[in-house]
């Protein structure tokens, strides 16, 4: 296995740069669409986070489950949704991929398994452990990643599902994105452990920490802990660290943190590192990063295209979708 | 064919009938294994088939809800118990944020078809934290059925009823109605979710009840009879979504209603009652004000006579259907 790029070919990490790049673009249009006034709401923008999201999501089956978070955008793509019906969602429309009854926070494609982005912190880490009893029960060869972020460590919720995944030996991957801040409060200020990872020895589970900033790293544990699943080796807990670039939502203004801070984040961008990687050891050259970046701009532009042209959900419609 | 069951053994009856027929389905829960669930419904179940389709959980209410809606949502078919319904205020979020909302929510594109079981009620001298009837939060809620049965044969059939059905179903069971015996019919049947049921005619005065308060409000119907009275019991058996169709035309030819549940007066479900009868037909046909009958707005006392008067008696409900047949028009 190459130390740098473990088993991934040229072609699978360029495709992975694109995932990346595809996902910075989604993100950048997104608030440029809510500034222009296209999109209401508010939005969680993960840009700076692009690495553990892709490198995740590479090292999972189309068969394998994801549950999301509210900052879950680029776990969607990460995970094989189409831009379109993305921008179609936040637009509200009926194109969607929930029908314009989701938005941001709920975005979810079932049939490239990401069973839904969450609003609630924690939200989906009970329900990871559901998944993995179902396919458990069902004797598929499937794992269940959950996502989610360091505030999310501190609820009780997490507690509970990480105690049941252990002596169930669920092969669920607890996935955290430790991105520093839950809002505007500090990891370090919320948690008197230093690694979130540590917090897997009292559920008798492996933990790791690892550069969510480096893809191949990532993508290295976390398909180690999809190993770990499928053989029966039960759950596993990953802490990511990373950073978002953005505030959290709309209404951040970032009294929080200081802006050598986020410069200092913003020098270990993912994507350059994994571009630098790739041009240094000869698998991408200048021109092929120009040709890969208009392609995923004309698809940002032809996934706003699609939503704007897309009709509003029919208000007769209304209340479908409560009970099936 | 049928033979006399309790309401408990209706309801073990029910899981087991669905377990043997469903691979998909599987009970789980505190308690619910090799100690047969703290009121016994469960006993045998894991004898018979096992612990991984009879699973004792650990303590952890939100984790349990939170199971049932994964594991619903990707192809199986949980029946959770909550040991007391007073513990589900720690499932909450999941059951209420996520399993009742996650199909609108996503477009329609999913179902979330669970049961989550849970006693209710006062009367067991379990006082103020092991004695709550909290149907109503549910009720308020999108996405979710709730079911309350007051009988064994009705116990059977609206569980496994709850069970084939594609939703999130909050399955209220009565602890006073455990030990209660009925004619319950052999084999598999389903009771068909949010049909109301008329348990008893009558032409004077119409009571609506639920849950255990349809045994008392059959026995009062008894006593009342006797003075000449005649009362109409009605049964919503699901209180969401509800059949009001026949709680209506009762009240069409009534004239009269009083409504009577366990759980604390206000905010409980005998306003959305009382509101769906004013805003229908009814409403020019009624001779006298709708009236309520609810446990006391307090929580349930732990004193034997004190946690009595909290919640209605026979005698309580004779009193105010006799006192309403006789309020002048």
């Amino acid at each position: 296995m190459n130390e740098l790029f473990a088993d991934l070919t040229p072609e699978r990490l360029r495709d992975l740069l694109h995932q990346m790049l595809l996902i910075r673009a989604f993100e950048e249009s997104a608030e440029q669409l809510y500034l222009q006034g296209l999109i209401h709401g508010t939005m969680h923008l993960s840009i700076g986070q692009e690495g553990s999201a892709v490198g995740a999501c590479a090292a999972l089956r189309p068969t394998d489950y994801i549950l999301s978070t509210h900052r879950g955008h680029g776990h969607c793509i990460a995970k094989g949704a189409r831009a379109d019906q993305m921008m179609a969602e936040f637009f509200g429309k009926e194109s969607g991929y929930c029908r314009g009854r989701g938005g941001s926070m709920h975005m979810a494609d079932v049939d490239t398994g990401n069973l839904g982005a969450n609003g609630i912190v924690a939200g989906g880490v009970p329900m990871a452990a559901g998944v993995g009893l179902s396919i458990q029960m069902q004797r598929q060869d499937r794992v269940v990643l959950v996502f989610f972020g360091d505030g999310a460590s501190n609820e009780g919720a997490f507690h509970e599902s990480l105690n049941l995944a252990a002596i169930w030996n669920l092969p669920v991957i607890y996935f955290c994105e430790n991105n520093q801040y839950a809002m505007s409060m500090s990891i370090a200020r919320a948690s008197k452990v230093d690694r979130i990872s540590d917090r897997a020895a009292g559920y008798g589970m492996a933990g790791v920490t690892v550069d969510g900033n480096d893809l191949v790293a990532v993508y290295r544990e976390t398909h180690a802990a999809a190993q770990r699943a499928r053989g029966g080796g039960g759950p596993t807990l990953i802490e990511a660290r990373t950073y978002r670039w953005k505030g959290h939502s709309k209404s951040d203004k970032q009294r929080y943190r200081t802006k050598e801070e986020v410069k200092e984040w913003q020098d270990r961008d993912p994507i350059a590192r994994l571009v630098r990687h790739l041009i240094e050891a000869g698998l991408l050259s200048e021109a092929g990063l120009g040709d890969m970046q208009a392609r995923v701009d004309a698809e940002m532009a032809a996934a706003i295209e699609f939503a704007k042209n897309s009709v509003e959900p029919d208000p007769a419609t209304i209340l479908e979708g409560v009970y099936a | 064919m049928s033979r006399e069951l309790t309401y408990a053994e209706a309801i073990r009856e029910a899981i087991d009938l669905a377990m043997a027929r469903d691979e998909r389905v599987f009970l789980f829960g505190e308690d619910v294994g090799v100690y047969g669930g703290a009121f016994g419904v469960t006993e045998g179940l894991y004898q018979k088939y096992g612990p991984e389709r009879v699973r004792d959980t650990p303590i952890s209410e939100a984790v349990i809800a939170g199971v049932a809606t994964g594991a619903a949502l990707t192809g199986m078919r949980p029946i959770a118990e909550i040991q007391f319904m007073d513990f589900i205020t720690l499932s909450m979020e999941q059951l209420v944020l996520q399993a009742a909302k996650l199909r609108f929510m996503l477009g329609g594109k999913v179902t979330v078809p669970f049961v989550l079981r849970t006693p209710a009620g006062a009367g067991t001298g379990a006082a103020a934290q092991h004695s709550e009837s909290l149907e109503n939060w549910f009720v308020h809620v999108p996405g979710l059925k709730v079911v309350m049965p007051s009988t064994p044969a009705d116990a059977k059939g609206l569980l496994l009823g709850a069970i084939e059905d594609p939703n999130p179903v909050i399955f209220v069971e009565h602890k006073l109605l455990y030990r209660v015996k009925g004619e319950v019919p052999e084999g598999y049947y389903t009771l068909p979710l949010s049909r109301s049921q008329v348990k008893r005619s009558g032409r004077d005065v119409t009571i609506v009840a639920t849950s255990l308060m349809v045994s008392r409000a059959l026995e009062a119907a008894a006593q009342l009879a006797a003075e000449g009275i005649e009362v109409e019991v009605v049964d919503p058996c699901t209180l969401k979504p509800l059949d009001s169709d026949p709680i209506v035309r009762s009240v069409v030819k009534t004239g009269r209603v009083l409504i009577v549940h366990e759980a604390c007066k206000t905010g409980g479900f005998g306003g959305e009652l009382a509101a769906v009868i004013a805003e229908s037909e009814a409403f020019d046909f009624l001779d006298a004000p709708i009236r309520r009958l609810a446990g006391l707005d307090i929580p349930v006392p732990y004193n034997r006579e004190l946690e009595r008067r909290m919640v209605p008696q026979v005698d309580d409900i004779a009193t105010a259907a006799r006192r309403l047949v006789r309020e002048a028009h």
